[in-house]
């Protein structure tokens, strides 16, 4: 087998340290998901009040997240925050800072699209039978947008684990980078040691996000009937 | 002479510049029912709506109880406990089983206890011949159903007036007569005061007290329903009556 080059893989303490860098992938992403779909979940809610520079200001910081391209958006979190603003955070807690805000932002817009398609006269029996607007939200609207809004949510959150590949460029010790340091230290002695390394990593990501996008298959389907 | 409960003054509403309703009138006393009728259009649904503030109005003054209504979102929530409504589209919220429809109001608002909402929400369904029904989810029952479960959600709240709005509107024909029926006894056995939007003449003339017939956002009319029906005051009343018959 060893012609192959899947030694790479288990040489050492390799098969470890890539299943570490996949275990911090995820912490980060579920921890950016985590923080970003509360705060998105309130910054929806606003965006569909009557108060127009509250929309206006939500509208830009979607805006501003959804067009600049995420790798800009960690590097100006890393490089520019600690220089103009002397914050030193290490870069994991970049990373999910910058995630989360990214999270909020697209989380924002679904929880909108979701909220305003929930049926007026739902909000108005609400507000008939003395609901303030907050029960409103927390009893009937919310609970309602989130079934219309779990499809668009899943497909964000496998978006999350993907968009992860790009801290390397931060230096988090995420898998690829991980899988990258280990191509390198064995690229003398296994030569096909990248198509390997990376073939595990894309399976890693395969097993993560699968299951979330047939999650989101099926629940698309069952929003159809 | 019973009491006053409601009265409106001078009552105009506008949407951007056209004018909806023009200077209304009127007022009702405890236990009385008040039927407003009016060709589609006429304002009928828009007043009613700005009785429990779902429509701002903008200008004149409401009186509940005899005191001012300042038109806040605060006093309008507080209020709205005291006006039941009940709406064309029958609005149970899906997310919610019958039970919780019908107590999220007496625990969320009016902050009773599970046992006591529950207690009145089962008591209430009993007497429109729904108690069967507590689990279910509104997408499960049919139109006639979910109207009286509406009107049993308002209930709870132990209202002072009640609100119909063309609340059988959107009913198949079989299913008008038990939703009415209710309307009618809770007039007769619980001397509900009430303002009916409806199109069922028949009811109306049964059930009302007085007629406030509105045509393009004026009331042409405010008369004891008695005479409504048979002699109406205005020629444009009897028309609208005359159209209504087959």
């Amino acid at each position: 087998m060893d012609h192959l080059g899947t030694s790479v893989l288990f040489a050492g303490n390799n098969f470890s340290r890539l299943l570490g860098g996949l275990w911090t992938t995820i912490w980060i992403a579920l921890l950016a998901l985590l923080i970003g779909l509360i705060l998105g979940t309130f910054l929806g809610m606003m965006r569909t009040f009557k108060n127009r520079p509250v929309r206006l200001i939500l509208r830009l910081y979607l805006e501003f997240f959804r067009i600049v391209p995420t790798v800009v958006l960690l590097f100006l979190a890393y490089y520019i925050l600690p220089r103009q603003l002397n914050i030193n955070l290490p870069a994991e807690q970049v990373a999910v800072l910058t995630f989360a805000l990214w999270v909020a932002a697209e989380f924002s817009d679904i929880v909108r699209g979701a909220l305003i398609s929930v049926p007026k006269h739902q909000r108005e029996s609400g507000l008939a039978i003395g609901l303030t607007h907050w029960q409103l939200f927390r009893y009937v609207l919310l609970p309602q947008a989130l079934t219309l809004e779990l499809p668009a949510t899943i497909n964000l959150a496998t978006r999350v684990v993907k968009t992860t590949s790009l801290l390397m460029l931060i230096s988090v010790m995420d898998v690829i980078n991980i899988g990258q340091q280990i191509i390198e230290a064995n690229g003398q002695s296994h030569p096909n040691g990248i198509f390997w390394v990376y073939g595990l990593i894309f399976f890693f990501y395969f097993i993560v996000d699968y299951p979330l996008s047939l999650l989101a298959k099926k629940l698309n389907a069952a929003n159809q009937h | 002479m019973a009491k006053e409960i409601l009265r409106v003054e001078k009552l105009n509403k506008f949407y951007a510049k056209q004018q909806i309703l023009y200077d209304v009138d009127f007022s009702i006393a405890q236990g009385e029912v008040l039927a407003l009728l009016g060709p589609s259009g006429s304002g009928k649904s828009t007043l009613i709506r700005c009785l429990n503030g779902l429509e701002e109005f903008s200008t004149g003054d409401l009186f509940f109880d005899g005191q001012k209504m300042v038109p806040t979102e605060k006093n309008w929530q507080q209020i709205r406990q005291k006006i039941g409504m009940v709406f064309q589209s029958y609005d149970l919220f899906s997310n919610l089983t019958v039970l919780e429809n019908i107590v999220l109001g007496p625990i969320k608002v009016q902050k009773k206890s599970r046992s006591q909402a529950v207690q009145i929400a089962t008591r209430l369904l009993k007497r429109v011949g729904l108690a069967d029904y507590l689990q279910t989810y509104p997408r499960q029952l049919s139109g006639g159903q979910k109207q009286r479960i509406a009107i049993v959600r308002a209930l709870a709240l132990h209202p002072e007036v009640m609100l119909f709005d063309e609340v059988t509107a959107s009913l198949d024909p079989e299913m008008v007569r038990g939703v009415l029926e209710i309307i009618k006894e809770l007039s007769e056995k619980d001397n509900m005061t009430m303002i009916i939007v409806t199109h069922e003449m028949n009811f109306a003339e049964q059930i009302a007290d007085r007629v406030l017939f509105l045509e393009d956002g004026h009331i042409l009319e405010n008369t004891p329903s008695k005479q409504f029906f048979v002699n109406s005051q205005t020629e444009r009343a009897r028309e609208f009556l005359e159209s209504m018959k087959f």
